[in-house]
């Protein structure tokens, strides 16, 4: 008793009693009230309610065990392993159990039911009979339009990510060596765009890039073109999308890099008679490596995958994987090739991951 | 601690009975196409039975299906087409519709009903909703001006063609992205099967669209409806409700598209969209009332009128407006009839094949 209060100090209770308190409140009025109007204006059923209250209630309960035993195995005190211990519970939650959701489907067989796949488990008289199904990861070698769409999508990833560092780089360099009041503004403006809905954005791309759009009647009325250039529904239309709504992911780790470099450096190789030039290719790009790096894979990684800018910008011939994804599990109804599909696709993405973590643990350690 | 845990459960626990006792009858969900009732088909129904409607549309039989195998989609009334019927109805997706509570049911076309069979035996789960074809819709004064007076917009030649689709090019031709309801007019143009099986027939539908490839702008179900009315493509091959559709948003805008329909003499697909409730439904009973509001003849004719396609109630014929009910681009002529051609369920395997012929179509790979 007293050691699960401790990690909670006397105000944490308060706030969690208070927020019990409400949600209870809130909930009965929700039984007694004419057809509760709160919850269901936010979509939720009393059901719902309840079955998000006892997920949470679980929840909580398997953080506490997970940081009791943390705790004894680690001799930290309760409240720094439950602190130490929310990482990774969170990544248990939202990473490893849909993967392995998806990793058993992979396993499976199509099948016409609900869901569309073999149970890859089956117990029947005290025998416990597990069958992998290896066919969906072999049927992807058989067809070459799965290497295929993974090299386009890598392509399409790769362009973009050195697009994105030769656009975001100067812009990082010039936000750092703006004047400190002006820093802020800088940063609101490259993250207010990223507040409306991506998929708004996108939508106003194609009616800025079709043959009626406004880029196509710019360049008629000037007289510089006689006919309408053919952008949207190629994958140069899919490059401008991309570039566009990954830029702010490029240029925020390299601000925060290239702003805590150290001016006297760049001032005392100027003294010792190095150009402007010299000075930057061989202190601030080395310098900044990190923020390069940490740039680079916030932006190569999830263009990878991406499916709704080549969706709706890219043409016929956009090959991605995640379109082929898409076929598999819509057109196709085979939820194990699918699945297959992602889990290849993840392993592909593993090598940037572990690069931009390893990455990551360096910075941390350059600050300690 | 241990005080918030039993009030959390106790809570939880009230919560549950509560909400069993308390099943939301006056709650309906719908799923269906994207732009296809009427505008005040949903106020209506409130106003006569009382049962809220929250309304949800989806623009592809595949979506549609995804979430239905997936289970606890969580709709009442959901609007497959028959050529995906047949398997949804396979696995155990529906429930069968009982008919005693259904007394508008003796409105039903009884050919369409038959005709509906091949998906649903005994017609036991689904209702014909609207019906319609996959034809041509072209922009008026551009095709002409691409292809002279005699360009044939009533044929497949039209865009299978290479030496006219080429013409068509500059000013843009797209098709529907679904290669069940686009490949089998290609097969059907071969003079195969329209519903042939035979990799070798495919082959050479996928080798006939391969040559009219490098002039189809793009591939999409529902994009075309803007993009042929105010002029951004020339040619559509869609369902034909949306080119009507496209019509009169052009006409609207008065933007000078004039955007016309036809059916490729040649023969053409025919869609049926059925209603039919999930197995899950929380509200079969208000599911039940709301499919019969639909079988009352002036009610769906008026959604005729709104959507342009025709539906499947014998009685509702007389009530659709007339220029509707006389354009031979809605409701065929019997002639044209008989060249229509349904969808069927196809398994597994052939399912895959169209589907990988139609990335080497799209991709050019």
């Amino acid at each position: 008793m007293s050691k699960l209060t401790n990690p909670l100090n006397d105000r944490g209770i308060v706030v969690v009693a208070a927020a019990l308190v409400i949600i209870g409140a809130v909930t009965l009025l929700n039984l007694i009230g004419p057809a509760g109007t709160f919850w269901q204006a936010l979509g939720l059923s009393i059901n719902q309610i309840c079955t998000l209250l006892v997920v949470l209630a679980t929840v909580a309960a398997v953080y506490v065990g997970v940081a009791l035993l943390f705790s004894r195995f680690s001799h930290l005190n309760p409240g720094r392993a439950a602190v130490v211990s929310g990482p990774f519970l969170w990544l248990f939650l939202f990473f490893l159990l849909p993967f392995f959701i998806v990793l058993k489907i992979s396993f499976a067989e199509a099948d016409v039911a609900i869901p569309p796949y073999t149970e890859i488990y089956s117990y029947a008289e005290q025998k416990l009979e597990i069958i992998l199904n290896l066919g969906n990861y072999l049927f992807l070698t058989e067809d070459e339009l799965y290497l295929a769409a993974y090299l386009g999508s890598l392509k399409m990833a790769a362009i973009s990510t050195i697009v994105c560092l030769l656009i975001g780089y100067p812009m990082a360099y010039a936000m750092a060596r703006a004047k400190k009041e002006s820093q802020t503004t800088l940063l609101l403006l490259i993250m207010m765009p990223t507040w409306t809905a991506i998929l708004i954005r996108v939508y106003a791309w194609m009616g800025i890039l079709s043959n009626n759009g406004l880029l196509n009647g710019f360049l008629l009325d000037i007289g510089l073109i006689d006919t309408p250039l053919q952008i949207l529904n190629t994958n140069l239309a899919v490059y401008i999308g991309v570039v566009y709504s990954y830029l702010p992911f490029m240029i925020l780790p390299l601000f925060a890099n290239l702003v805590k470099h150290d001016n006297s450096l760049l001032e005392a190789a100027s003294d010792l008679g190095s150009s402007n030039l010299n000075n930057f290719w061989k202190i601030t790009v080395p310098l900044s490596k990190n923020g390069i790096i940490a740039g680079s894979m916030l932006v190569f990684i999830p263009v990878v995958g991406e499916f709704v800018i080549p969706e709706l910008l890219g043409g016929p011939e956009t090959l991605m994987i995640g379109k082929v994804l898409w076929q598999e599990f819509f057109n196709n109804r085979d939820w194990p090739v699918a699945s297959a599909l992602a889990v290849v696709m993840l392993a592909i993405l593993i090598v940037p991951i572990i690069l931009f973590n390893r990455n990551q643990a360096k910075e941390l350690e350059g600050k300690a | 601690m241990k005080k918030i845990g039993k009030t959390l459960l106790a809570l939880s626990l009230a919560g549950m009975a509560f909400s069993a006792a308390q099943a939301d009858d006056k709650v309906l969900h719908v799923y269906n196409w994207s732009d296809y009732i009427a505008e005040d088909t949903i106020a209506k129904f409130t106003a006569e039975t009382g049962i809220k409607v929250v309304y949800d549309v989806y623009d592809s039989n595949e979506v549609l299906e995804a979430k239905l195998l997936a289970g606890k989609a969580g709709y009442d009334v959901v609007v497959p087409s028959n050529s995906f019927l047949a398997k949804q109805i396979k696995a155990g997706v529906y429930q069968p519709l009982d008919k005693s509570k259904l007394p508008n049911w003796k409105n039903l076309n009884p050919d369409l009903m038959k005709t509906l069979e091949i998906s649903d035996p005994g017609n036991q789960y689904a209702i014909p909703y609207l019906w319609g074809t996959i034809g041509i819709g072209y922009n008026a004064d551009k095709v002409k001006a691409a292809l002279g007076d005699n360009a044939p917009v009533n044929s497949w030649d039209l865009v299978f063609k290479p030496e006219n689709i080429a013409k068509l090019k500059g000013c843009g031709v797209s098709f529907l992205d679904s290669p069940t309801e686009i490949l089998p007019a290609a097969l059907h143009y071969l003079g195969y099967k329209s519903d042939s099986q035979d990799p070798k027939e495919l082959k050479e539908a996928e080798a006939l669209f391969l040559k009219v490839r490098p002039s189809i702008t793009y591939f999409h179900s529902s994009k075309y409806i803007g993009d042929l009315a105010n002029g951004n493509i020339c040619v559509a091959i869609g369902y034909s409700g949306d080119i009507y559709q496209a019509k009169s948003r052009a006409e609207e805008a008065k933007n000078g598209v004039k955007v016309l329909y036809n059916i490729p003499k040649e023969g053409a697909g025919a869609f049926f969209d059925t209603v039919a409730i999930p197995k899950d439904a929380e509200n079969p009973e208000g599911a039940l009332k709301f499919i019969n509001f639909l079988l009352k003849p002036d009610v769906i004719a008026e959604i005729s009128n709104y959507v342009s396609y025709p539906n499947g109630n014998a009685a509702a014929t007389e009530l659709v407006d007339e220029a509707i009910r006389t354009d031979p681009g809605i409701y065929p002529t019997p002639e044209v009839m008989k060249q229509l051609y349904a969808f069927p369920d196809l398994p597994a395997k052939v399912q895959r094949a169209m589907t990988r012929s139609w990335t080497a179509i799209k991709s050019g790979k």
